[in-house]
């Protein structure tokens, strides 16, 4: 998978202590009348990174873009743009822009003129200003399209002026709105490795509001997962994906299997969790602060869950169970398999051949397997 | 639905336009009559229309009535803007609720209601009775039929544009001049012209807040008729249609050539994408 992370190389400036953020938000509270919308949240953006806000609507992660934007003002807590408090600065002094979920392009102004209209209110001289748009039309490969009107482009051009208007002025900080949400499918795949070329390309640090976490996934260079008004998880893509610090993020992000249980027995780097009556314990590595006799929750992916028939020999953990559902995704398949107790366990198996004969079928006798280290153990 | 013709849809059409516009007919038609007598054909003549632009009194009442409806309705459509943003962006303020019902209050209130209480006013100020109150009241009355249209026009504006304006570099006044403005105009435009018929049309409150220095065709047309029909008001009156006929007809025609190109030119957008 291409991600971000990889195609930048070492790019690490969140574990790098001496790396000043180019946005800090420092207690920040927002309260809409008795609604807390941002809770005492603390984080820091560096320059040049693709960072993703990630929640269910309603969580705040939109409040929090429109604070960066100047929509907003913080009802307690300071939010530093370069070191400099912006909380009393007006959207229109901010050296930020925002691309917005609508696009919101002027619908009186041809192409052109929604690219020029924010630089024609800046100090670049207006001698400059029309091979600056040129620029910018070029860079989203709609050069031939600078006299039309919005009405008159299709809905990705659209999308692609909207980012060429809030990029024209050469922000310090781009906010994007969901910016691909009334894309279908196709286009908004494509459109994200553009959106990443693009952010490569001019180094801006681009900050991106979704619901999607396929997206964030794709596009960012670290993902906060958000819930309440409150940060739960500020990590990479795969750290969120394989470590994530709670059911929570463990849920929201990608399919999981989530098994209750409690500690049994804690050693250094393993833990066994008895979760069910006369099957077998779960062998798991421990994470730090376990201790025995804990609550906790085993988390599993479910391509990391093996299926047989008969009962591997060398698995750290083996359940038997009977197949329930099996759901064809084309380049997989899911295994739906009920445990004695109720419990389901979802196992996906990549579809190597074409058209092979499924091995299971329904109400089949199988054994899931995975090893100690395939899964986590959550205590929060 | 049945689209078929039947005699009954015809014949109730027909009725309908009859009642509606047979009076109106007669009226222009006995503007072109020789006889000086309302009532009796005489054959064809344009003559009263001759008569009618040598009559100073019709043309001073003519130009008092252009002029307060022009000040009138330019007063009222500012007004009814700024009420209309300010219902619509503010949210909901303290006293929201009665700040929009006092500003619809005045379509329901009877005209002699507000005429007398506007004359009211204007004597416990001081003010003499002539052009000037009646611009006043005439701007007072039609500010919440502009500020009825422009509202409904910005209801369905996307505030995010406004935003983005902001965003881009604008003041908040910058943003309204530049953004919206352009965008909401075709309201506001048909606001001032509903403004302006309504300057044009009114002769009750006029008649109560005028003052002998001034008379505007409504009441001029009014007095002449009392002493008695002259073919000269019939011409009056058939300039008067012609010029309302031209400007609505011509400005329906602009709407729907609009609204048939951009039809087209999207449809050209979805055909290349």
């Amino acid at each position: 998978m291409n991600l971000p992370a990889e195609q930048t190389g070492d790019f690490i400036p969140w574990e790098d202590a001496d790396a000043k953020p180019i946005i800090r938000f420092q207690g920040v509270t927002k309260k809409f009348g008795d609604f807390t919308a941002i809770d005492n949240l603390s984080l820091d953006i560096y320059e040049r990174e693709f960072f993703a806000l990630l929640g269910p609507s309603g969580c705040g992660k939109t409040t929090l873009m429109r604070m960066l934007a100047g929509f907003e003002t913080p009802t307690s807590g300071e939010i530093m743009l370069d070191g400099q408090n912006i909380a009393p600065v007006p959207p229109n002094k901010r050296p930020v822009n925002m691309m917005f979920q609508s696009y919101a392009l002027f619908p009186h102004l041809t192409l052109a003129d929604n690219i020029a209209f924010g630089l024609k209110r800046s100090d670049m001289p207006k001698s400059e200003i029309a091979g600056r748009v040129d620029e910018m039309l070029s860079l989203v490969q709609l050069s031939k399209f600078g006299s039309r009107k919005p009405h008159q482009i299709s809905g990705g051009q659209r999308q692609r002026v909207a980012l060429a208007r809030a990029l024209a002025k050469s922000p310090k900080l781009l906010l994007l709105d969901e910016p691909l949400a009334a894309l279908d499918k196709k286009l908004r795949e494509e459109t994200q490795f553009e959106l990443m070329d693009i952010q490569e390309k001019l180094g801006t640090t681009f900050v991106i509001v979704t619901h999607d976490q396929e997206e964030a996934m794709t596009v960012a260079s670290r993902v906060a997962v958000m819930d309440h008004g409150q940060l739960v998880q500020v990590a990479t893509p795969e750290q969120i994906y394989e470590f994530p610090n709670s059911r929570y993020v463990a849920d929201f992000i990608g399919d999981v299997n989530l098994i209750e249980g409690a500690a049994k027995s804690v050693t250094k780097d393993a833990a066994v969790i008895s979760w069910a009556e006369g099957l077998p314990d779960i062998n798991a590595a421990a994470p730090e602060g376990l201790a025995k006799g804990d609550n906790c929750c085993f988390a599993i992916r479910p391509e990391k869950v093996s299926i047989s028939a008969e009962k591997p020999t060398d698995a750290a953990n083996a359940l038997p169970g009977k197949v329930l559902d099996i759901g064809y995704l084309g380049n997989m398949s899911t295994y739906h398999v009920e445990l004695g107790n109720g419990q389901i366990i979802k196992a996906q198996v990549a579809n190597q051949r074409r058209l092979s004969r499924r091995a299971y079928t329904w109400d089949d006798q199988v054994w899931v397997s995975f090893t100690a280290t395939a899964g986590l153990v959550l205590s929060a | 639905m049945s689209r078929r013709f039947s005699w009954f849809n015809a014949t109730s059409l027909t009725l309908g336009f009859v009642f509606l516009y047979l009076p109106i007919l007669i009226l222009v038609a006995y503007s072109f009559n020789q006889s000086k007598l309302v009532t009796v054909w005489a054959g064809f003549s344009t003559k009263w229309y001759g008569e009618l632009f040598q009559n100073q009194a019709f043309m001073d009442a003519a130009i008092v009535t252009l002029k307060v409806a022009v000040v009138s309705s330019t007063i009222a459509t500012i007004l009814g803007t700024m009420a209309a943003y300010v219902l619509v962006r503010l949210g909901r303020f303290k006293g929201r609720t009665l700040f929009s019902g006092m500003i619809y209050a005045p379509l329901v209130v009877p005209d002699v209601i507000v005429g007398l209480s506007l004359l009211l006013l204007f004597i416990s100020l001081g003010m003499g009775r002539g052009v000037t109150t009646i611009v006043l009241a005439h701007a007072t009355f039609s500010m919440c039929y502009v500020s009825v249209v422009v509202s409904s026009r910005l209801v369905s504006f996307d505030q995010s544009l406004e935003e983005a304006a902001l965003d881009l570099g604008c003041t908040p006044w910058d943003a309204f001049r530049s953004v919206t403005l352009p965008i909401i105009a075709p309201a506001v435009i048909s606001g001032w012209l509903l403004a302006f018929t309504l300057s044009l049309d009114d002769l009750v409150i006029a008649s109560f807040v005028s003052g002998p220095s001034a008379t505007t065709l409504p009441m001029k047309i009014f007095s002449q008729v009392r002493l008695g029909l002259s073919p000269e008001i019939n011409a009056l009156s058939t300039i008067m249609i012609a010029i309302v006929t031209v400007g609505v007809v011509s400005s329906s025609l602009l709407n729907k050539r609009a609204t048939v190109r951009r039809l087209r030119q999207e449809q050209d957008a979805l055909k290349q994408s």
